[in-house]
């Protein structure tokens, strides 16, 4: 293992090498990666994508760097045959923040950029849709930019002084015109604003014009937001031609609840509990992910003990053997199996559930994990609960399971070659997870780039060749099957001891510097992007949700396909939204 | 025939016990109603997931007649609004609430819901849908378990209980106009205020 990252490391100095004029070693303290000229980027990104293999662009974000009155565009690049991180850094002024777009290279890249351009207005030269993509066309100002102020703007940082003014509470409504939560820009009339148009969203690159040889109209088709099988507040525009699928435009951002926003006013523990309302099924690997980031910040002092590893890896699977349990429950519901399958999953997910509210005190909102290892010890009898249900009781309900769906004739027929996504397309298009491996790419990060005590457990990385529907709902059986073979290892190997590394504590001396910390959570790669400017609170904290990012390639997985299969479609993607729109 | 319905003052000879009831028209009306709200199949955020747990075996919402989840608002009695309400979505809520029919009822699930919750600084986030809508009962928690959620729906059927025929407000004369649905602007505009915010604008123009 320690050989193969050597010779990764030798590769970020064969970049160095090998672009001596355009790369240079980001040498600010506690930052890591290469950074590079704006005008270089495409050449560069091209070159190691083709020559050096990194093929697959994980994460692209921004950070506002008022105080040097810089932007910074942050690419985090991999290989998809594995191995450690290549960070890949642009700086900008802030007063013209410009990028060329890397859609062209990675078409993975489309909506992340959107999401810079919404939310810290840098703009991405070349990229054939840049609009706003959480917020709306039309909202005024770039929320996460340092000098963009929120209604409810009282301090820079929690916890915040003016909510208890001399002791007393106060409202923060009461400081604002309206009492809510709405703020106009200056010189804004409403009686001449024009509003933007509905087609805006939907202004596809296919015209709606009338083809001149046969009479067809296209038809434009919306689905969502309030639409029972988007799962959520998602919403899909789809163009068609007779039932036939042209063109399709995701829309979201209806429920995005400013997580990165506020998780910057947060001090760095207090996110742990946001974390868990990021994908609302799987608090605990969100959990893992964000202590994951924050322990490479904090260095090797917070490195959780044993027990507490082993602890992490049973709560992350159990989340994923549940998130599987209720996708699959759920892409049956979308199938118009409507409830039956998902009551028989549900009931798994409720004995689950149990474990977590025995652990951690709540049945969603974990809160479990804290830096440098969990917050408190399993309670007395859990060991034997969790050995019964990983030795006994799952693997039995999942070849339950197996035996009535997998075989049924309508999901064969409806799942077999629908949605087709190649394995090239899928790594282009950033996917991660069991949408990723369902194309036939063996990508696991447990594996590819192990994390915690991975390396120890012995199991498959599930994957399936076909890249279509029926494929992706099959790989889900297959990694709760893996999931609960590391579970019984797990179980079955847990040391005694301490469960925390260092004393419990509200704040924590935080060296300055960034991070990137990742787990391959149920629905694919979630990776936490913190930078410290050495205070309590960070200074950029990015979330890549893997639900937000496989959703590029829903358009290109619908393309031609028939409209009833949209949603099977998007079921068999497995989004949630509290983590597609944060 | 339950004994529920029988209004307590009229005495049912005991050969007739369990099959004739004597009652008045806002008990059987209301008895009738109570035991089919139906809910609005419609999930907001982290809430609706405790929600379709309590549509689940093991919390069994139909116990109270509400298992029968519609998608549709033109069908539903009950808008159960699960989540972070954010500024993107309120106009679909306010629209959706207005194309319910009478008899409706709003139960605003969880602390975003109920007052924005931890997410109530954000610059996307309403601080409680009952700015917008009528809220008839708010059932705190992040999420509430679906115990509190079966509670915070007992008493709405409490509620439902206590409604005469005579006052309710889908049978009075004035006929219902409806929430205005907000406008998405630079920030959103609310069309209540609207008479407010033109005040403002043309005050400071006139101080400029």
């Amino acid at each position: 293992m320690n050989e193969e990252i050597k010779v990764l490391e030798t590769y970020e100095q064969a970049v160095l090498e090998r672009f001596p004029d355009w790369v240079r070693v980001d040498e600010r303290e506690g930052y890591q990666g290469l950074l590079v000229e704006s005008a270089n980027l495409l050449p560069l990104m091209s070159d190691l994508r083709d020559e050096l293999g990194y093929d697959l662009l994980t994460s692209l974000t921004g950070v506002d760097y008022l105080p040097e009155e810089k932007m910074e565009v942050v690419y985090h690049l991999f290989r998809s045959t594995g191995g450690a991180i290549l960070e890949i850094k642009v700086q900008i002024p802030r007063s013209n923040p410009v990028v060329p777009s890397l859609v062209g290279l990675y078409p993975g890249a489309a909506f992340q950029e959107r999401e810079a351009w919404d939310l810290l207005g840098i703009k991405f030269e070349g990229h054939p849709h840049l609009k706003r993509i959480l917020m709306w066309e039309g909202f005024s100002g770039h929320p996460l930019r340092k000098d963009w102020q929120e209604v409810f703007y009282g301090d820079e940082k929690k916890p915040y002084e003016d909510r208890w003014p001399k002791g007393k509470t106060k409202k923060i409504e009461a400081d604002n015109p309206y009492q809510e939560n709405i703020a106009y820009p200056e010189g804004f009339n409403p009686e001449t604003w024009i509003p933007e148009p509905a087609e805006f969203l939907f202004k596809g690159s296919i015209p709606l014009e009338q083809e001149e040889e046969f009479d067809t109209e296209k038809l434009v088709v919306n689905l969502g937001p309030q639409h029972p099988s988007t799962h959520g507040v998602f919403r899909m525009v789809a163009t068609l031609d007779g039932e036939t699928v042209v063109d399709l435009e995701p829309v979201m951002g209806y429920l995005h609840r400013n997580h990165e926003k506020i998780g910057e006013k947060n001090t760095f523990a207090m996110n742990m509990p946001y974390t868990d309302r990021l994908d609302y099924f799987c608090s605990m690997s969100n959990n893992f992910g964000y202590a994951l980031a924050v322990e490479k910040l904090l260095g090797e002092k917070y490195h959780p003990p044993e027990r507490a590893q082993y602890i992490r890896v049973i709560m992350a699977e159990l989340t994923r053997v549940l998130n599987h349990f209720m996708a699959i429950g759920f892409f049956l519901n979308d199938l118009g199996a409507y409830f039956t399958p998902a009551l028989y999953t549900i009931k798994e997910r409720e004995l689950i559930l149990d474990i977590f509210e025995a652990v951690a005190g709540s049945r969603m909102m974990c809160n479990y994990f804290r830096f440098g290892g969990v917050v408190r010890d399993l309670p007395q009898g859990m060991e034997e609960h969790i050995r019964e249900m990983a030795y006994e009781r799952l693997p039995r309900q999942i070849d339950e399971l197996d035996r009535y769906l997998v075989e049924n004739e309508i999901v064969v027929s409806r799942g077999q070659g629908v949605g087709v996504l190649t394995p090239e397309q899928a790594i282009g298009l950033s996917a991660a997870g069991p949408v990723l491996r369902a194309s036939g790419v063996p990508y696991d990060i447990r594996r590819a780039d192990p994390y915690s005590i991975y390396d120890r457990f012995d199991f498959d990385v599930a994957v399936r060749y076909h890249g279509d529907v029926y494929d992706r709902f099959l790989i889900r059986f297959d990694e709760i099957r893996q999931s609960i073979r590391i579970l019984q290892q797990a179980i079955d190997s847990i040391p005694q001891g301490e469960v925390l590394a260092n004393k419990p504590a509200y704040k924590f001396k935080m060296p300055v510097g960034e991070a990137y910390g990742r787990v391959e959570g149920p629905k694919g790669e979630l990776g936490f992007y913190v930078v410290s400017d050495g205070t309590d609170n960070p200074w950029r904290y990015h979330v890549r949700a893997p639900s937000f990012i496989n959703l590029t390639g829903l358009r290109q997985m619908c393309l031609g396909e028939k409209v009833a299969d949209l949603v099977a479609i998007l079921g068999s993607i497995d989004i949630v939204l509290g983590e597609v729109d944060r | 025939m339950p004994d529920e319905l029988n209004k307590p003052e009229y005495n049912i000879p005991p050969e007739l016990e369990g099959t004739v009831a004597i009652t008045t028209l806002d008990r059987i009306y209301n008895w009738g109603r109570r035991y089919s709200v139906w809910p609005m199949f419609f999930g907001l955020a982290c809430c609706a997931i405790e929600m379709i747990a309590t549509a689940g075996a093991r919390f069994d919402l139909a116990r109270f007649g509400m298992e029968i989840m519609r998608p549709s608002p033109r069908q539903c009695d009950l808008m159960i609004v699960s989540g972070t309400v954010t500024k993107k979505m309120i106009p679909q809520v306010v629209r959706l609430y207005n194309q319910m029919p009478e008899p409706k009822y709003v139960l605003s699930m969880g602390a975003c819901a109920c007052g924005g919750g931890p997410f109530k600084r954000g610059y996307n986030v309403i601080a409680g849908v009952d700015k917008y809508i009528p809220v008839d009962v708010y059932v705190p928690g992040c999420p509430p378990t679906p115990q509190a959620l079966l509670y915070g729906l007992i008493k709405i059927q409490e509620k439902i209980d206590k409604e005469s025929v005579k006052e309710v407000r889908w049978y009075q004369k004035e006929e219902d106009p409806g929430i205005p649905v907000p406008i998405l602007g630079p920030d959103l505009i609310d069309l209540r205020d609207f008479p407010e915010l033109l005040e403002r604008v043309t005050q400071k123009e006139d101080q400029a």
